[in-house]
Formats: C-alpha cells, sequence, structure tokens
C-alpha cells in the first residue's frame, strides 16, 4: 500500500531520517518503534506531505506521492494523527469532527447562500456519521464541549475519531497512546482492530507501549538514530541484541509488558 | 439642543456607526473566523468610497468621471473593486504565514492612500471629491433618515450573510484552519483557498463601507483613510465587541463609535488652543478602553459562540 523508497531528511546540519525504506501491506497494522528523536515522527510528516523529504520517493498504491500536500494525500485516502493532539480548541467535539467529511456542498460559500436547505440536509448526514463515532468512541457526553477543555486522552480519542469520519484507506497514527490511561488505552486498541478488521483500513502506528504493539502490530518496524535497524515480527525484535540495545532496554527484561525505556514525552514534534 | 438637534444628531451617530458596523463585519471574516490579520482595513474601505464617489458624481474636469451613475451601481462598483484589491492581496498572501500578512496589508493601505493622494488626474488629490449625493437625492424620500434606514438595510443583509456562512460547513472550516491549519490540511481542505476566499469577501464588506460612508459624508478626501479612523477603529470595535462573534462586530461598532463621539463633544468643549491635544487625547482614550476591553472581557462583550447546529439530528 505504501512503499518508503530510500528517504532521507536533514533539518540543517541535523540528519533525522537516513535512508529509510519499508512497505506497509495493504490490511496490515504495521508498527514503528524507537528511542525519541529516532526519527519516526519525521518520516511520518514525509509521507503525510507536511514537509518534502531531502531524497527518496513514497508510493501510495505504486503511485509517487513524495511532495503531495496533506490535503491532497486525505483524497486519496491517506489521514494521520499527531503526536501532539492536534484538536481544533474553539470548536465543539462535534464540530471538531464535522470538519473532516469531504465533498460537503456547504463547503462552497455560493451553495450556503442559495441552495441552504440541501446544505442543511447534507449536515445532518454529517451528523449521524458523528453520533456514531462519537458512540464508537464513548464520548458522546462530552460532545458539545469546547475541544480544547477535554483531557489529554480524549484529545488522542478525538482525533482518532477525525480518522474515522472519512473512508480512509491508510491511517498514520502517532503515539496514539501517548499520555491517555490504561482504560482509554484499552478504547484505542480496540477501535484500532475494529476498523482494521472491520472497514478494512491499513494502519501503521508509532507507540511506545510495548503492550499495543505486541497485541496489534505486525510487522513492527524499530528506528534509531534516523535508520531503519531492524523489522519483524516483534518476537524476533526482542531477540535482537541491537534492538534491545537501542530501545527495549538491554538485561533479562523486554519481556511483554513492559513499555520501551524512553516513555514518550509531550514534545518532539514541532507543530 | 432642541429636539430635532438631538434627533439629527442621533441619526448621523447611528448612521456612521452603521458604516463602521460592515467594516467590522468584514474584518470578522478575516480575523474572527479566519484568523488573518489584516491591518490594511483604511486601503480597502477607501477603494470602495473613492470608487463609488467616481461612479456616481456628475461629471467633472477635475477627476476621472464622474460618470453620474446610480447609486446603486456606485455601491456594486465599490464591492467590486475593493473584491479585487482582496484577490491581489489575498493571492500574494494566502500561502504565507499571517504575519506576513499584517505587513503587505498595512503597506498596501498606506499605497492607497498615497495613491489617492497624488493621483490628482482620479481623484482630484488632497482636494478630495464633493457632491457625492444621497440616494433619492432631489425627490421626497431624501432625508438623513431614509439614508439611516438603508444603511440599516445594508447591515442587516451582510450580517444575515455572514452569520450563514459562519454556521455553515463553510465557516466551520474557516475556523478549524484559525485553529489548527495542519490537522486542518491533514483532514483534506485546501488552507490557501479558504483562506484566500474569506479575506476576498471581507475585503468585499469592507469596500461596500466604504460606498456606504462616500454617500453619507458626501465628501471624500485622502485624510478620512488615515489609518486611525480607517483601521484602527475597526480593530478597537472587533475586538471590544467580541472577534468572532457577528452581533459582537455590530454592537462594538456601536460602543466604539459612541465613546469615540462622546469624546469629540468633549474635547469640544476645550478652549481652541488645545484642539490638537484634545484629539490626541481622544486616541489615548480608545487606546485605555481597549485595554481595559483586554483586561477585563479580553472575549469582548459578546464573546464568540459556536454556532447553533444547521440541521438537527433526525
Ligand atoms: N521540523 C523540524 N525542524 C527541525 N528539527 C526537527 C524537526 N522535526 C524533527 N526534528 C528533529 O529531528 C529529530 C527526529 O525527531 P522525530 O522525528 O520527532 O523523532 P521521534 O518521533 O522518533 O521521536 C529530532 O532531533 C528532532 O529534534
Ligand atoms: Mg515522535
Amino acid at each position: 500500500m505504501i512503499r518508503i523508497d530510500n528517504v532521507s531528511k536533514a533539518f540543517g546540519g541535523l540528519q533525522a531520517v537516513r535512508g529509510v525504506s519499508f512497505e506497509v501491506a495493504q490490511g496490515s497494522i504495521t508498527g514503528l518503534i524507537g528511542p525519541n528523536g529516532a526519527g519516526k515522527s519525521s518520516l511520518f510528516n514525509i509521507v503525510a506531505g507536511l514537509f518534502p523529504p531531502s531524497s527518496g520517493r513514497v508510493l501510495l498504491d505504486g503511485h509517487d506521492i513524495t511532495g503531495l500536500p496533506p490535503h491532497k494525500l486525505f483524497h486519496r485516502g491517506l489521514v494521520r494523527t499527531f503526536q501532539i493532539p492536534h484538536e481544533f480548541s474553539r470548536m465543539t467535539v462535534r464540530e471538531n469532527l464535522m470538519v473532516v467529511p469531504p465533498g460537503q456542498s456547504g463547503e462552497n460559500l455560493f451553495k450556503t447562500w442559495l441552495r441552504w436547505d440541501k446544505v442543511k440536509q447534507q449536515d445532518s448526514e454529517v451528523l449521524d456519521r458523528v453520533d456514531d463515532v462519537l458512540k464508537f468512541l464513548e464520548i458522546t457526553h462530552v460532545a458539545d464541549e469546547l475541544a480544547g477543555n477535554l483531557s489529554g486522552g480524549q484529545k488522542k480519542l478525538l482525533d482518532l475519531g477525525r480518522t474515522m469520519m472519512t473512508d480512509a484507506k491508510m491511517v498514520l497514527l502517532d503515539e496514539p497512546g501517548a499520555g491517555v490511561n490504561r482504560t482509554l488505552l484499552g478504547k484505542i486498541r480496540e477501535a484500532i482492530l475494529r476498523l482494521n478488521r472491520e472497514r478494512g483500513y491499513t494502519f501503521c502506528v508509532i507507540e511506545h507501549d510495548m503492550d499495543l504493539i505486541s497485541a496489534l502490530c505486525e510487522p513492527v518496524h524499530v528506528m534509531a538514530d534516523g535508520e531503519l535497524i531492524a523489522s519483524g515480527s516483534m518476537e524476533a525484535l526482542r531477540q535482537n541484541e541491537e534492538v534491545r540495545e537501542a530501545y527495549l532496554g538491554g538485561g533479562a527484561s523486554g519481556r511483554m509488558g513492559e513499555t520501551a525505556r524512553q516513555p514518550s514525552t509531550d514534545e518532539g514534534e514541532p507543530s | 439642543m432642541e429636539l430635532s438637534g438631538i434627533a439629527s444628531y442621533l441619526i448621523s451617530f447611528l448612521t456612521f456607526a452603521g458604516v463602521y458596523a460592515v467594516l467590522a463585519l468584514g474584518l470578522n471574516m478575516q480575523w474572527g473566523f479566519t484568523g488573518q490579520f489584516n491591518i490594511g482595513i483604511a486601503g480597502f474601505f477607501a477603494v470602495g468610497a473613492y470608487t463609488s464617489a467616481i461612479l456616481t458624481t456628475p461629471s467633472s474636469p477635475a477627476y476621472l468621471g464622474g460618470f453620474g451613475m446610480p447609486f446603486l451601481v456606485g455601491l456594486a462598483g465599490a464591492v467590486i473593486a475593493s473584491t479585487l484589491l482582496g484577490v491581489i492581496v489575498g493571492l500574494i498572501t494566502a500561502r504565507l504565514r499571517t504575519d506576513y500578512l499584517a505587513i503587505a496589508s498595512i503597506g498596501i493601505a498606506e499605497m492607497v492612500r498615497l495613491f489617492v493622494k497624488n493621483e490628482d488626474w482620479l481623484t482630484n488629490g488632497v482636494r478630495g471629491i464633493a457632491g457625492i449625493e444621497r440616494p433619492f437625492a432631489d425627490t421626497l424620500l431624501d432625508s438623513p433618515l431614509t439614508y439611516l434606514v438603508i444603511v440599516a438595510l445594508f447591515v442587516a443583509g451582510v450580517y444575515f450573510l455572514v452569520e450563514r456562512a459562519y454556521a455553515s460547513p463553510w465557516g466551520r472550516v474557516l475556523r478549524a484552519i484559525r485553529e489548527n491549519e495542519p490537522a486542518t490540511a491533514a483532514a483534506g481542505k485546501s488552507i490557501a483557498g479558504f483562506r484566500l476566499q474569506a479575506f476576498v469577501l471581507g475585503s468585499a464588506i469592507m469596500g461596500l463601507g466604504g460606498g456606504l460612508y462616500a454617500h453619507f459624508f458626501g465628501f471624500l478626501s485622502p485624510e478620512a483613510f488615515m489609518p486611525l479612523y480607517g483601521t484602527f477603529l475597526v480593530w478597537v470595535m472587533l475586538i471590544a465587541g467580541g472577534s468572532g462573534n457577528n452581533r459582537g462586530a455590530i454592537l462594538g461598532a456601536v460602543l466604539v463609535w459612541g465613546v469615540w463621539s462622546g469624546t469629540e463633544l468633549l474635547t469640544g468643549m476645550l478652549p481652541s488652543e488645545h484642539a490638537t491635544q484634545g484629539a490626541a487625547l481622544r486616541v489615548l482614550l480608545i487606546g485605555v478602553l481597549l485595554q481595559v476591553i483586554l483586561v477585563t472581557r479580553p472575549e469582548g462583550v459578546l464573546p464568540e459562540k459556536p454556532p447553533r447546529l444547521i440541521a438537527r439530528k433526525r
């Protein structure tokens, strides 16, 4: 579905991504792990069109999408969430979701003035979809809150919810579990799984919670210092010396149930 | 003051406030909805005013035209001319960060003012354009009160259009852009496109305000389009009234225009040798008013509220 082909990115003198290549297979939930500063978010931002790579290409279903802007990628079925939640603060939770669906005729100013009935009717269809998503994520009770007032975990859910407001093919999730409590995390995990099974979304997930990664992701790619250092099942990666050294923590541990050495912090993604 | 004096003062006061309300609604479209920092309102105001004046005044050897056309044609011209200016400025700045828009807009406004001042053939320069008539001139209907009603109708019409735009999916995207650009782009919206539309619509509304002003005041000169009157007051109005709230923009125009003309009455009582200090004092008072509002009601008298849903769930 997505092929990352020898992608590099330098910020000034800082080499954030160095010649990374891998594929995200259709229908998979692919994991991307590695210590903070490894270049994972930078790689996502390149794939999602936030900035172009210094070199290398990105292919979506065989088409070169390198450097296409985010709004065009959206219409090709690629959506993403951000490491730091990107909610629309002074809009209600419901409005946050209503922004997303493509092809709303009410986004045409003249239609809002001249075809108000049609615009209203379409908006009520959008609302139905919003209700489903709110229910699915169990955040119906905060539907009319301003999104800026939500907890960090709820904002993460809302970000995920926005990806559910369109018929996406490929979803990039940047640390969906960061700052989220155990119960919410379980909900997110279930949401990803159901979207994958029921709607056929393909996922690529960055996450520090090894529980979530082990439970959902196959294969998993490991980045450190801008490079891809290993790929495979989580089981195999636990046996990999280099991976344990760089990320999972040396010694005898690195068991299931551990959170990897560097817990995610609140920074790391300049916005 | 006798009763008719008070009435005519009130009519003139409200007409001015109405003209400013139109400008504030235009700014609300740009800043309140979309977060675009336009500090060159005076430029769009001036373009609208002069366009309508040139189109409607009787032919004059001193400047281009006039073309002696009807009032509504003048206003349409005002809207078209300011729309074009909005497209030009918008296209140049739509892809840039909003602080560049601030710099570009103030530059454009000053260019417009200097152009108006120096291009005598077009605008009669510092001598200005006089004799701009009200609609229905020389008929029984012609009166300041009629014109107030006309201005009020335009305020109501603009209010209706922008309020609907605000509540629509279109307005939702603008607010999303204001709140978070990367997330709006990730949701498939072309930021530059929506931004340009909002900027142009705001500019068109400001041009309409200019046209309404010209026919009210009857005389235009570059002096009227100094940043103080054309830009600063409008900003104070929007922020005092409630940025992001169309009713707030209108209320702010009335309140701030009230304070502004009230202080004129006060400084008018000063002995004439203190006239210049008096003028500076008025600006200072408005500045203090702005500070007080920002401290006590940072979101304005009528803070922004998310619009009511336009469609209720079935
Ligand atoms: N827009 C940017 N400008 C400058 N440096 C950046 C930018 N984005 C990321 N970086 C740097 O690139 C490196 C990789 O960061 P990032 O991709 O966020 O890592 P990860 O997501 O794996 O924690 C870090 O050193 C970070 O500071
Ligand atoms: Mg990151």
